[in-house]
């Protein structure tokens, strides 16, 4: 699942990768909550990779990855990571240093959605 | 009813074991680690934790057939692999067979932030996917505890933990885990409220400024195992653990008997001399001429076509073959044959437990039918005598269940204990031959004796014993107006004796001589009478005849007489 970045934007290009493992309830919730959280207009550019480990184990030795499921923000440097389906939406938003756009009002989002949809 | 019989059957099945090859181990645990199920071993840093799991892995993989992962969470694969490449372990040739699978997996604290529910699905597919590609049957873990260091939620980690032993135990996997001793507990995390199939414990102590590598099989669940602490080793060829015998005293034993090399000393053992597969010991004070009789042993064994094997704690292998020509034994000529194998080592080089599994593993690579330990108590030092006895023990012991024959040299200080030896061994050993000093007249004097000999009536005399260049020889002893006598006081006494028996012959024949002149004297006179006597019988029987004849001569002339006056 991609969004296209939008076009002619100055604003900053963050990569994001989510690793889930199949249609777990904590999968689908984390893919939800990020997507709400990148729902509202930022200051930065947001592009969300998902990857679904069941379908590629090899990935998960590869990326080291463990927990699932994983936020992996590889741009810009450094990595960070961040683990949970995301329902402690400060907590990504801090992690990630995500900066809303001044002026705007975020959009309702941050709505802690955890467990089975 | 067959369903109820099925049952019953079903459950008396006993626990199936996994062998891990390492030397010891299969046997104190009883056939080794449980099938699928997980052991976990801890222990201080640098106890041989890791190495024992490698050891199992590789082993799996070379010995039994059975591929394995590692799940490294400290150390790389390439780290590793060097590592334990100096005991012989290629990792990388058994991973490019794709019998060992390799995995290392990166735990950052510093780098992960948590944010809701989640949990360690990653950790399942990398695990599935590892066990996959090579059909895993055997995996190790080193260390889980770094979860503990990435993962802050002990809920999680918990309800993971178990998760992923129930799906190790699910798949019959046979697995160990590396954890950390703690303060007071098994593990420093409390790994061990998860795994309690089995539980092993290393140790390593620094006693004397010498190092102790203990193992303990603190639990194992449904089966019986030794429950003791056993001393085991790292060298170059993985682990071993001191290798038990069965204590039991069930061995067969023979009846052949083998010389001494001396041939003095065969004479005491009933003329034959050590019973093969015995264990003798010798005991001597300095100097006294054990080595030398240890020698003479190995000597007449090799001469028998036998293999030897000489361990020495105080000379090399040169200086006993220079010192023994000069008793006229060639140990050398044995040695290139092959049949006498000479190992010469420090004994305050190792504590007592790398002292006996080197005797071990020596004894494995030469297999030979005598071995001599020259001398024992040197192995006391560092060790309490509690612990060399039961070392010995079953040093012994080993030594009889292979039936090799085994002379021992102990040295004592010598005074009026000599009778005792400080480890208290002598009734463990079947033949004990004392060797004594008696001091006399300026001079000190060996002698030897054979306090027991089991199975056989041996001597209980005191005999002299003398290192000639033609080997050693045993004289009896001499008792004297004043004790025993010996050197230069018995030749005094030998040739004193010899004089006076030289005087007495002296004198007989002196005797002799003088009976038979008087005897022939008598005979002479006896000769002389009986002539006489001879001379007088005749001149009686002339008289005798003479008279007869006068008288006839008167009566004839009485008759003339009478007829001439005429008869009327």
């Amino acid at each position: 699942m991609k969004t296209k970045p939008k076009p002619k934007s100055s604003k900053k290009l963050v990569s994001l990768r989510l690793y889930v493992a199949g249609q777990t309830p904590k999968s689908l919730a984390a893919i939800a909550n990020l997507k709400n959280i990148c729902a509202g207009d930022f200051e930065e550019d947001y592009h969300i990779e998902v990857i679904d480990l069941v379908k590629n184990p090899a990935l998960a030795r590869d990326h080291q990855i463990l927990a699932i499921p994983t936020l992996v923000r590889s741009l810009p440097v450094p990595i960070c990571k961040i683990i949970g389906d995301l329902s402690d939406t400060e907590r990504v938003v801090v992690g990630l240093d995500i900066r809303k756009a001044k002026g705007k009002k975020p959009a309702a989002k941050a709505r802690a959605v955890s467990g089975a949809k | 009813m067959p369903s109820r019989v099925k049952r019953t059957t079903r459950e008396l099945l006993p626990l199936e074991k996994t062998p891990t090859g390492i030397p010891g181990f299969d046997e104190i645990s009883e056939g080794g680690l449980p099938k699928g199920r997980t052991t976990i071993v801890c222990g201080g840093a640098g106890c041989g934790k890791t190495m024992l799991g490698i050891e199992f892995l590789v082993r799996g993989a070379q010995e039994y057939n059975e591929p394995g992962v590692l799940m490294a969470f400290e150390e790389t694969p390439e780290d590793i692999a060097r590592n334990v490449a100096s005991l012989g372990f290629d990792i990388e040739a058994l991973a490019n067979q794709k019998k060992l699978f390799l995995d290392f997996i990166s735990v950052e604290p510093h780098e992960i932030q948590e944010s809701g529910d989640y949990d360690l699905e990653g950790l399942f597919i990398r695990l599935q996917s590892a066990v996959d590609a090579v059909g895993a049957k055997r995996v190790m873990f080193d260390t889980l505890e770094a979860l503990f260091s990435g993962f802050k939620n002990p809920g999680i980690l918990r309800a993971e933990f178990r998760r992923l032993f129930r799906w190790l135990k699910d798949r019959g996997l046979t697995t160990v885990i590396t954890a950390e001793r703690g303060e007071g507990t098994l593990t420093r995390h409390g790994l061990e409220e998860y795994v309690s199939d089995c539980v092993i414990l290393l140790d390593h102590r620094i006693k004397d400024q010498i190092s102790a590598r203990r193992l303990r099989i603190v639990k194992y669940r449904g089966t019986k195992h030794g429950a003791d602490e056993y001393p085991f080793l790292i060298d170059e060829r993985g682990m071993s653990i001191l290798p038990l015998t069965s204590l039991l005293l069930q061995h067969t034993v023979s009846n052949e008997r083998i010389s001494s090399g001396v041939p003095d000393l065969d004479e005491m053992l009933e003329g034959k001399g050590y019973f093969r597969g015995s264990s003798v010991l010798i005991t001597g004070t300095a100097g006294s001429g054990k080595s030398t009789l240890a020698a003479s042993f190995v000597d007449a064994a090799c001469r028998r076509g036998e293999r030897c094997l000489y361990i020495d704690f105080e000379e090399s292998r040169d200086q006993v073959a220079r010192n023994m020509s000069s008793v006229g034994l060639d140990l050398d000529q044995w040695s290139k044959k092959g049949l006498l194998t000479h190992e010469a080592w420090r004994p305050t080089q190792f504590g007592i437990e790398m002292h006996l599994l080197r005797i071990h593993k020596l004894i494995e690579k030469v297999k030979p039918q005598c071995v001599v330990i020259d001398p024992i108590t040197n192995l006391l030092n560092g060790s309490s005598d509690k612990e060399v006895y039961s070392m010995l023990m079953r040093l012994m012991d080993f030594l009889k269940v292979t039936g090799i024959t085994a002379v021992f040299l102990s040295l004592t200080s010598g005074g009026a204990d000599l009778e005792q030896t400080t480890v208290g061994i002598s009734s463990l050993t079947d033949t004990w031959i004392l060797l004594r000093d008696l001091e006399l007249n300026g001079e000190r004097n060996r002698c030897l004796y054979v306090l027991k000999s089991r199975g056989m009536a041996h001597s209980n005399q005191l005999r002299e014993f003398v290192i000639t260049d033609h080997g050693i020889k045993l004289l009896p002893v001499y008792i004297g107006p004043g004790g025993v006598l010996t050197g230069s006081s018995r030749v005094t006494q030998e040739s004193a004796e010899r004089a006076e028996a030289l005087q007495k012959q002296q004198e007989i024949e002196r005797k002799q001589m003088d009976a038979t002149r008087k005897r022939l004297t008598i005979q002479a006179q006896v000769a002389a009478l009986q002539a006489e006597l001879d001379a007088v019988e005749k001149e009686e029987k002339t008289l005798n005849q003479e008279d007869k004849e006068r008288e006839m001569q008167d009566k004839a002339d009485r008759e003339t007489l009478a007829k001439s006056r005429g008869s009327r």
